[in-house]
């Protein structure tokens, strides 16, 4: 290993009573892909905060090659050197890739843009990251989310002499070949000499693309080590005390009636043409690419998006219906995005999770607030979702706990079939291992489960059967135990 | 002060948005009441500000439920506007006062009915829409009234919100405005102790959440406008109480006064927060700053900056309060 170029040495910060970080220890060396790995609330984005500058430490001290390093905000941060990409990404949508990429930072002559040179330099930073293919006139608001993507680090690439490069969850919407495509560039720019911090929950990434990782629980350095040599359960083990097998709770499932069941399913974009049958206590998964179809698939069954082609049968109804009549058919929906649909972020816990069934809360028409709170309480403790107490605003949990929240509010309304869309994304280990039991209870609860991921593990684990979906098409359900991430990920690409 | 007491009180005041214009209506009571000992602390002056408030106060009841739902309506002041006006119109054709009365209300529910529509079939903002009604209403108004005002025989309905005469002092308060205090308590409960209530905040917090929770997120909307007009009305029969004539030009610029009344007390235009009781703390702290004002002999033109200045003082805090609050 070359010289430290970021050094955090014992830093501390308090919020109120709670300590976020207690003397966090972590180096990055130039030229690595250094991969910071937790569960939520382990620390991992206030030490990011701090490091973009957009919170100051209580105690320690950051070093940056060799100097104090004590950035007043973000601006000052990346003025230094270290530059964020967001989970949430930060472009101007009506503006182009170019105004975007030099956005604060245009070359002017007498104050007036010199686009040439503008252009020059967006088109040098894209190609940095071998991404010339990236229009430079394009609306940023109309490219896929991997461009938008590219577009932002380009950005931190082009307006600074940037060394430090931080990614927070860069794949959390990217598609498999696209991740592809962002490693290429992370190689690109490591091999240059930049030094990369990796924020991610996936290990599987983490092995494929960092060189050293570091570990935080509870607020402090738990390990660190070469990614080469050290195994995913020993990392797992780190973060959360727990062994990856132990994951997934696999009980025996007797599937019993048929209780949703479509054909030649189309929705006006996406899905084509999907069939599929659903029993009672059992657990089905729709593998396949992001943009396959599979949101858009279970979208349609529950009567959020217009509908083509196709027939729909749940219990004795048949035929379509909007998202009101499914939940009285106890179908019920659990959006992939808490943030812009499956939560209102700011009421409470308790409205969330008794939003959709506030009858029976109260004398007719009325909503008795104790009672409310009552049903509430009842299944956030179940779920263990870490809130001070169901009047807390959901705006203030964790991921993992916003998606217990989501998933609770289908158990407050004891729907009988379960369609959960990326229900683990984005969420810590401990979570994660919550929600797989969660779903392994339905199903011996007798429910059903039709769930999307792109996490194939997951699937694999703990799903009974599996179908995989390809530009639109939803290809035969077969038993995950006779499947493996290799023939999904063929089939997902066209290849099977 | 622990930190942990300190953080109990930064989420009580989070959550109890009205306290912040309350303080400062009590601390600017107290000034007025030191710079004008003689004239402003009196029952008297008392009685007349909150008899002034309550046509604004009754259209905010309304408008905090619009503005909890996410949309706007600027269509408010029209709406009393037409009310007065219809009012006029129905009791000089002999009818009853609370015949007439009733009218009012029923067509400033059929303007609410009229915006809904809209904003929910065309999908157009509800600022666009109220915009255009606002001219629409006004214009039916001063149609219907010929552009002059409506002259209306003698009922009780001049005396809503008039001075008590000697004889009638155990009401402490004339009918109006108990009448808004009732309405106020009635709205209130219907936000926070009704299934409806709820899904008004969950439409205005996140329309998408609400469709996916099944609530039925047009009717919801169609409904709080039509409820907010209604209100509209209400204070359309104050505002004619005031008057005694149908005018169809009067409450012109009203729909800012209350818009200011909701987002003093605590309602963001962004949606899915509001309060009854912060509206109506807004209202009385525009009037106390109108009354003190006039008492204080300061010019009409410094009174409009004063109220500027505490309508952006007031949601620049709530602004600091919610950070304070942490997310």
């Amino acid at each position: 290993m070359s010289h430290a170029r970021l050094r955090v040495a014992d830093v501390s910060k308090r919020f109120g009573p709670t300590a976020a970080l207690d003397g966090v220890r972590l180096e990055v060396a130039a030229g690595e892909v250094h991969a910071l790995v937790g569960e939520n609330g382990a620390g991992k984005s206030t030490l990011v905060k701090i490091l973009s500058g957009a919170l100051a430490p209580d105690q320690g001290e950051v070093h940056l090659d060799g100097t104090l390093y004590h950035p007043r905000n973000p601006l000052d941060a990346r003025r230094q050197g270290v530059a964020m990409v967001y989970q949430e990404l930060s472009l101007a949508p009506h503006l182009s890739v170019a105004e975007n990429i030099l956005l604060g930072a245009e070359p002017t002559r007498a104050g007036v843009v010199r686009r040439d040179e503008r252009d020059r330099r967006a088109r040098r930073a894209l190609d940095e990251l071998d991404r010339a293919d990236v229009p430079l006139g394009a609306r940023a608001g109309d490219l896929p989310i991997a461009l938008q993507q590219v577009v932002e680090i380009a950005r931190s690439l082009a307006q600074s002499d940037t060394r430090v490069l931080i990614l927070d969850e860069p794949t959390s919407s990217l598609s498999e070949h696209d991740v592809r495509r962002l490693f290429e560039a992370i190689r690109r720019l490591r091999d240059r000499g930049l030094s990369i911090i990796y924020i991610s929950h996936v290990l599987e990434e983490v092995q494929a693309i960092a060189d050293r990782f570091t570990v935080l629980r509870d607020g402090a350095t738990v390990g660190t080590g070469a990614v080469a040599g050290t195994p995913a359960s020993d990392i797992v083990r780190m973060m959360a005390g727990r062994q990856l097998n132990e994951l997934f709770p696999r009980s025996p499932h007797a599937p019993g009636e048929t209780i949703l069941s479509f054909a030649d399913v189309a929705g006006m974009a996406k899905p084509d043409a999907a069939s599929l049958s659903l029993r009672r206590g059992e657990v089905v998964g729709i593998g396949g690419l992001v943009g396959a179809g599979r949101t858009e698939l279970l979208r349609v069954i529950f009567g959020l998006d217009p509908v083509r082609n196709g027939s729909v049968r749940v219990a004795s109804w048949t035929g379509w219906a909007t998202p009101r009549h499914r939940l009285s058919q106890g179908v019920g929906f659990a959006s992939e995005d808490r943030k812009a649909e499956g939560l209102a972020l700011a009421m409470s816990v308790a409205d969330n999770i008794t939003l959709s069934k506030l009858a029976g809360l109260g004398p007719g028409p009325f909503v008795v607030p104790t009672r409310q709170r009552a049903a509430a309480t009842r299944w956030a403790d179940r779920l263990r979702v870490r809130c001070h107490d169901t009047s807390q605003k959901v705006r203030e949990l964790s991921g993992g706990n916003q998606q217990k929240v989501a998933i609770a509010r289908l158990l407050h309304h004891d729907v009988d079939v379960y369609l959960l869309d990326e229900p683990t994304r984005g969420i810590d280990v401990g979570s994660k291992a919550e929600i797989y039991g969660l779903i392994d209870q339905l199903a011996l609860a007798g429910k059903a489960v039709l769930m999307v991921s792109s996490y194939l593990p997951e699937l694999l684990g703990i799903c009974d059967r599996i179908s995989v979906m390809h530009r639109g098409r939803l290809g035969p359900s077969r038993r995950a135990c006779e499947l493996t991430e290799h023939a999904v990920l063929m089939e997902a690409t066209g290849q099977a | 002060m622990s930190t942990d007491a300190t953080h109990a009180i930064a989420r009580w005041l989070s959550r109890n948005s009205w306290v912040g214009p309350f303080v400062a209506l009590v601390v600017l009571y107290a000034v007025f009441a030191m710079l004008v000992p003689d004239t402003f602390p009196t029952a008297g002056n008392l009685r007349t500000m909150v008899r002034q408030t309550t046509v604004v106060g009754i259209a905010a009841l309304g408008m905090t439920m619009v503005v909890i739902l996410g949309g706007i309506d600027l269509s408010v002041g029209s709406t009393v506007a037409l009310a007065t006006v219809v009012i006029a119109y129905l009791l000089q054709a002999g009818a009853g006062p609370l015949a007439a009365a009733l009218g009012g209300v029923i067509i400033a529910a059929a303007c609410g009915l009229f915006n809904g529509v809209l904003i929910t079939s065309l999908r157009v903002m509800p600022f666009i829409v109220t915009l255009g009604a606002m001219g629409i209403i006004r214009g039916a108004a001063k149609g219907l009234a010929h552009e002059q005002k409506i002259d209306a025989p003698v009922t009780w309905l001049n005396n809503l919100i008039a001075e008590l005469p000697a004889g009638s002092r155990w009401q402490i308060l004339p009918a109006g405005v108990w009448l808004l205090v009732i309405l106020a308590l009635l709205v209130s409960a219907l936000l926070h102790y009704t299934r409806f209530g709820r899904h008004i905040f969950a439409v205005g917090s996140n329309e998408q959440t609400a469709r996916l929770c099944g609530i039925n997120v047009p009717g919801v909307k169609i409904a709080v406008y039509v409820i907010a007009s209604a209100l509209a009305g209400v204070a359309g029969i104050m505002q004619f109480s005031r008057l005694t004539v149908g005018d169809p030009t009067v409450a012109s610029g009203l729909e800012l006064d209350v818009i200011a009344a909701v987002v003093i007390g605590g309602g963001t235009l962004a949606g899915g927060e509001g309060s009854i009781l912060g509206a109506i703390v807004g209202a009385m702290l525009m009037t106390e700053i109108k009354t003190g004002g006039t008492h204080l002999g300061l010019s009409n033109w410094v009174q409009e900056i004063i109220t500027g200045v505490i309508i952006i003082v007031a949601v620049a805090l709530d602004r600091l309060r919610h950070r304070r609050a942490g997310t």
